[in-house]
């Protein structure tokens, strides 16, 4: 008698299992900026996130080079020109949703930028500033 | 056929057809036909077109695989994994093809015999101009290049 409405559910569930599944690393932005002040051991300061975002730190580049000074807007790429998508979570949705895809883009830009990895702290400053712009 | 899903599916078909009829029509760069590695398409299209794995031979692909740390003046750095199934596909789809086979200085696809002469055309400040600014920067002209479709007939070069 429940038999056709169960095998439904088990369709459904099966179609939809997939969707439902956690997606690997999925985080929100603030998780993420909860988790670098963890490990900075202090509160971030959205103010020293951007003095941070748009001065050169002894290279040829800083952030603002290829993502622009105030990041709601799309940037573009500073050697080969291709437009990068706004990096201002509330402007794109994608943005600091994957630790993994937020910690390798960190260590690859922050050596492109400072020559260095970036400390927890300095991660944490620039994402706060970066939650922080609104429309 | 006025529904509108019917209708998209209709047009997504049509476009389908006309990616592919237009990359093989172009004969000389059936590299362009290759279905990219979505993987491929992931990680090195987040900075620039994703170059056609037949505009390189595979000895180009495999030092610039193994130098991504190093990648023209920036870190391109992979997880390990991730830099051998990139390294795999672009060396079976590498070119093979006997003008494409040299490996260019650099390992730059720009500086490629054929590159330059397909490019002898384009006037020099064509090239510097804001809207291209680097060769490298296939977009600018090749409206397609994304979808790996470098046909001539649809370059547009930016005023």
């Amino acid at each position: 008698m429940n038999h056709p409405r169960s095998i439904q559910f088990l369709l459904a569930a099966l179609f939809a299992g997939p969707c439902l599944l956690p997606q690997a690393q999925a985080a929100t932005p603030a998780e993420l900026l909860a988790g670098y002040s963890a490990q900075a051991g202090s509160a971030a300061t959205p103010g020293r996130g951007q003095q941070f975002f748009t001065t050169r730190h002894g290279q040829d580049w800083s952030c603002s080079s290829c993502h622009g000074s105030v990041p709601t807007q799309p940037g573009k790429h500073a050697s080969t020109g291709k437009a990068i998508g706004a990096l201002a979570p509330t402007f794109n949705a994608e943005r600091f949703t994957d630790a993994a895809k937020t910690e390798k883009w960190f260590r690859r830009n922050c050596n492109d930028v400072m020559g260095r990895e970036c400390s927890a702290a300095e991660k944490a400053d620039v994402l706060s500033w970066l939650i922080s712009l609104k429309p | 056929m006025h529904h509108p899903l019917a209708r998209q599916l209709l047009f997504g078909a049509f476009a389908a057809f006309g990616v592919c009829a237009g990359a093989l029509a172009d004969g000389d760069r059936r590299a362009a036909a290759t279905p990219v590695l979505p993987k491929y398409q992931q990680e090195c299209a987040a900075c620039h077109v994703a170059y056609p794995a037949g505009m390189l031979p595979a000895a180009s692909w495999q030092r610039l695989a193994n130098n991504l740390p190093r990648h023209f003046g920036t870190d391109a750095s992979l997880d390990p994994a991730t830099v051998a199934e990139l390294s795999r596909w672009l060396s079976a789809n590498a070119a093979t093809y006997k003008r494409v086979r040299e490996e260019p200085p650099e390992d730059r696809i720009t500086r490629s015999a054929w590159f330059i002469r397909k490019h002898d055309e384009v006037p020099a400040a064509a090239w510097k101009r804001p809207a291209v600014k680097s060769a490298a920067n296939c977009s600018a002209c090749h409206g397609q290049a994304d979808q790996g479709d470098f046909n001539e007939s649809n370059v547009r070069i930016p005023r």
